[in-house]
């Protein structure tokens, strides 16, 4: 039975198995790879993705949990204001290190800074927790969501 | 000779089965393209548009290093091109054409800093000839800038893009002549430059293994023996074959060759999701007799009684320990320890491939050593290596785990069970946490003299490790030279060997990431027993400025100036004072390692509270030699390599196994350092000397662990002494 939902704003039908998990739909029937692969078990926050504005880990997101609702990945992330502070921020900075787990670090930012534009120490960490660098950026990470906290306020003000 | 020694080596002779020379003092190859076409080729790294766009390619594999950026800013530089004129592109695998092409070692920078940059200098070399030549002036009259040729006489200048059709035409250089910048000179090395691919990166575009798609692409997941070296017996796959999705069942028994003992049957279908889900419908016997044996309590024991023992095999000996140990004033002695670690890159296995209906095989590969791939694949599937194309992806992380060729030998044995299909192997979490080159598991009895002046006099180390006939495994070698070993009069260094099944490799700067915990751990111990601090029983024992050679002749030698410099370095940057901790909870502890051609040297504060242990801030400094090359991901990797210190320090867990079976299942039962347990800083300090750079990917990483436990123990007055580090 197809199933359909938001993909960064235009409306996509999959026709698979309703327990496919998002993960899976988005790079294998809608030719998004962006999203990535690390565990499959909602353990590393490769996988995060933006479900009607939470975070939410696709590895563990049924398709059929995701029937009607709006998603965002990291292909679509820089369509909103906050996603694009965000993404410029890792820019700036040059975050990435190999890069892989960045989508989902990305995702996972834009979450915590759509819901909290000046997170404390303690809320960015509780809000990024969830995602594993297995390089270790760390660091760049807790600088640029600070950067980018300051341009969101900035260009709310 | 060691294993250290077999593996670098294997390094090089794979290059050089490609052809191209290789010692430091070699040079890239480099021969005049067949000019004409545009945009022209200057050489086989530089093309020029005739936009002046100029096309760099990137040969090595890029695992998160930073050399896709790296590589292509020597020969910028030496190009004298505007940084914002170069666009890079990866090259595939060819190490006739591009000379060596492997990520590991921290070789990238010293096998490339020269033979890169004269791979750059050569190319402005034939624009310069080719504007001497149309304008009638010589040579010598001319400079460059941002990609234009300059004649100062006559005020005129000429864009590369101008020039690169005839350039490209003109006689292929004497590298070895090319004039090369001088560093003061430098436009681009040495100024802090974002990675290449980072904007790729953060809009999600496909650029790893896992994201290879040439049309018409098929997937592949793996049921793996649960035993590493168990064997395949039989299956059925009638059930299996119903499920939705499936098309073919392949078997894969590569055996011993190419690092195989790694037996599987691969389910090959339309979808990853859905081949993976089909695995439990297998049907599959394998035979694992005779592994039942090997686990990880056993191997504990089995050591424990080993090291009571006399050694198997001298390391190294000089003087007599025994007869110094007798009448040192003082004596200490401590056991180190250290598990197996899987390196659990987040891109976990993977590799896609092409078996053309006429032979031909083509991969789309994220491999840290293409060169030894090639030829373990054409060794395993008897192909000619020649009749292969390597596409190297960017790569989702490496810490030597894709310096191993098992990945793209199982999937060339599908790939060549479905002709014309391009098929991609990946594997789950689990079967990547289990089916690993482990970092080998060590022990280690140290013993140290002290004479009346506090000085160490002797040292003794009974090494247990992994090997067979007398030799040891892979990556589980020490070496022989090992500091403090050839500064002291009488030493000791003997080595026994254990069996296991499991496949052992390199992890991130391999045999160091270990040795530096137990030797600067144990020499902490000993300066507290002659009443003294680390560093300073380090510079004693340093002493004159001398060389001690390597063990391992393709290692370099051990520079004493060099290793005070960072000691003397890092502890004015910490503030060191050698007191002791007077605050409960609160300790410091300083560590050195030399690895990679790096000197290091490390301190760390940290604070203890109910059992937890915090890293508040380390200090690094560090000598590569005469010139940091991008420092933006200098200091990205050096922060990167502390915090994957800390979290083989505090974090990791030992890689389990049972009866034969590595039973790690997720990162729940393996977990990685997140960015809760990330310190608030890592400050770092350069001793900046006149030798040629060398890498950083790896020799920040060994020393912190040391420090970490010398912290903990002025902390709370606990010694640690095996890995991870825990106070429960
Ligand atoms: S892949 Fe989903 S959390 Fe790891
Ligand atoms: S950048 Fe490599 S895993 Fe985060």
């Amino acid at each position: 039975m197809a199933i359909s939902l938001t993909v960064n704003r235009k409306p996509r039908t999959v026709d698979v198995e309703p327990d496919k998990p998002l993960l899976w739909v988005l790079r294998e029937d809608l030719n998004m790879p962006g999203t990535k692969f690390g565990c499959g078990a909602g353990l590393c926050g490769a996988c995060t993705v933006i479900l009607n504005g939470e975070a939410v880990r696709s590895c563990q997101t049924a398709l059929s949990d995701a029937a009607g609702k709006d998603i965002v990945t990291i292909e679509g992330v820089a369509a909103s204001p906050v996603g694009a502070k965000v993404v410029e921020a890792w820019t700036a900075l040059d975050v990435p290190q190999c890069g892989y787990c960045q989508a989902g670090q990305i995702m996972s930012a834009t979450a915590l800074l759509t819901a909290t534009p000046k997170p404390s120490a303690d809320e960015v960490t509780a809000g990024m927790a969830g995602n594993i660098c297995r390089c270790a950026t760390y660091l760049r990470i807790q600088k640029a969501i600070a950067e980018a906290s300051k341009a969101i306020s900035g260009a709310a003000a | 000779m060691n294993a250290v020694s077999v593996s670098r080596r294997s390094f090089l002779a794979a290059s050089l089965a490609g052809g191209a020379a290789l010692t430091f003092e070699a040079k890239l190859a480099f021969a005049a393209a067949p000019g004409g076409a545009e945009p022209a080729m200057l050489g086989v790294f530089v093309s020029i548009a005739p936009d002046n766009t100029v096309t760099i390619l990137a040969k090595n594999p890029e695992i998160g290093q930073g050399v896709k950026t790296m590589l292509p800013m020597l020969i910028a530089e030496e190009l004298d091109v505007a940084w914002s004129q170069v666009k890079i592109q990866q090259a595939d695998d060819d190490g006739a054409k591009y000379g060596p092409q492997f990520a590991g070692g921290s070789m990238t920078t010293p096998l490339n800093w020269l033979p890169a940059r004269q791979a750059g200098a050569g190319a402005r070399a034939m624009l310069i000839a080719a504007a001497a030549q149309q304008w009638g002036v010589p040579a010598a009259s001319l400079t460059t800038s941002e990609g234009k040729v300059l004649h100062a006489a006559s005020s005129r200048s000429i864009t590369y893009a101008a020039l690169a059709p005839v350039a490209a035409k003109m006689a292929a250089p004497d590298l070895e002549k090319v004039p090369l910048k001088s560093p003061k000179d430098f436009k681009i090395v040495g100024k802090p430059m974002k990675g290449v691919d980072t904007p790729a990166i953060v809009r999600g575009e496909p650029l790893f293994g896992i994201d290879a798609h040439p049309p018409g692409m098929l997937y592949a997941a793996m049921v793996k023996c649960p035993v590493i070296s168990g064997t395949l017996k039989r299956f059925d796959d009638a059930a299996v074959k119903k499920e939705k999705g499936v098309l073919a069942v392949v078997p894969i028994t590569d055996g011993e060759v190419a690092a195989g003992k790694h037996n599987a049957v691969a389910i090959v279908g339309d979808s990853w999701w859905r081949v993976h889900k089909a695995r439990e419908k297998l049907a599959v016997e394998w035979d694992t007799a005779g592994f039942d044996g090997y686990s990880t309590n056993g191997y504990s024991a089995m050591a424990k009684a080993m090291l009571a023992a006399a050694p198997a095999a001298d390391l190294f000996k000089a003087g007599n320990a025994d007869a110094a140990l007798a009448k040192a004033a003082k004596v200490v002695t401590a056991d180190y320890a250290y598990p197996f670690l899987a390196h659990a890159t987040l891109e976990p296995q993977n590799c896609t491939a092409l078996w053309h209906p006429d032979g031909k095989l083509e991969f789309w590969a994220p491999t840290q050593d293409p060169g030894t791939a090639r030829g373990d694949v054409a060794k395993v599937l008897g192909i000619d290596p020649a009749a292969m194309t390597i596409h190297m992806t960017r790569i989702g992380g490496g810490f030597g785990r894709r310096l191993m060729s098992d990945f793209m030998v199982q999937t060339a044995c599908i790939a060549k069970a479905l002709p014309g299909r391009p098929v991609k192997l990946l594997y789950d979490r689990t079967d990547d946490l289990r089916n690993d080159y482990f970092r080998p598991a060590g022990w280690h009895r140290m013993t140290a003299g002290i004479d009346a002046s506090g000085a160490l006099v002797a040292l003794k180390d009974h090494f247990i490790t992994f090997g067979a006939n007398g030799k040891p495994m892979r990556a589980a070698a020490m070496l022989a030279s090992e500091f403090p070993g050839p500064a002291l009069p009488d030493v000791h260094y003997g080595v026994s060997y254990l069996k296991t099944n499991v496949t052992t490799g390199w992890l991130r700067a391999p045999t160091s990431n270990a040795v530096a915990f137990v030797f600067q751990g144990f020499l902490d111990e000993v300066a507290e027993a002659a009443g003294t601090d680390l560093p300073s029983l380090m510079i004693m024992t340093l002493g004159a400025p001398r060389q001690f050679p390597s063990s391992d002749p393709d290692e370099p030698v051990f520079d004493t100036p060099r290793a005070r410099g960072v000691v003397e370095a890092v502890t004015k940057f910490a503030g060191w004072t050698g007191k002791r901790s007077t605050t409960a909870g609160k300790g410091r502890g300083f560590g050195f390692y030399f690895s990679h051609r790096g000197y290091f040297a490390e301190v760390v504060d940290l604070t203890v509270a109910d059992g937890q242990i915090t890293i508040d801030k380390v200090w690094v400094a560090g000598d590569i030699g005469s010139q940091v090359i991008n420092p933006l991901n200098a200091e990205h990797q050096m922060q990167g390599a502390v915090i994957d210190g800390i979290a083989q320090a505090l974090v990791w867990q030992p890689t389990e196994q049972k009866a034969g079976a590595v039973t790690t299942e997720n990162f729940g039962d393996f977990p990685l350092i997140r960015i809760n347990q990330t310190p608030g800083e890592v400050a770092i300090t350069w001793v900046v000397t006149e030798y040629p750079p060398t890498g950083l990917g790896e020799p920040t990483l060994p020393p912190v662990i040391p420090a970490i436990a010398n912290a903990i123990k002025d902390a709370t007055g606990k010694r640690l002494r095996s890995l991870p580090l825990s106070l429960a």
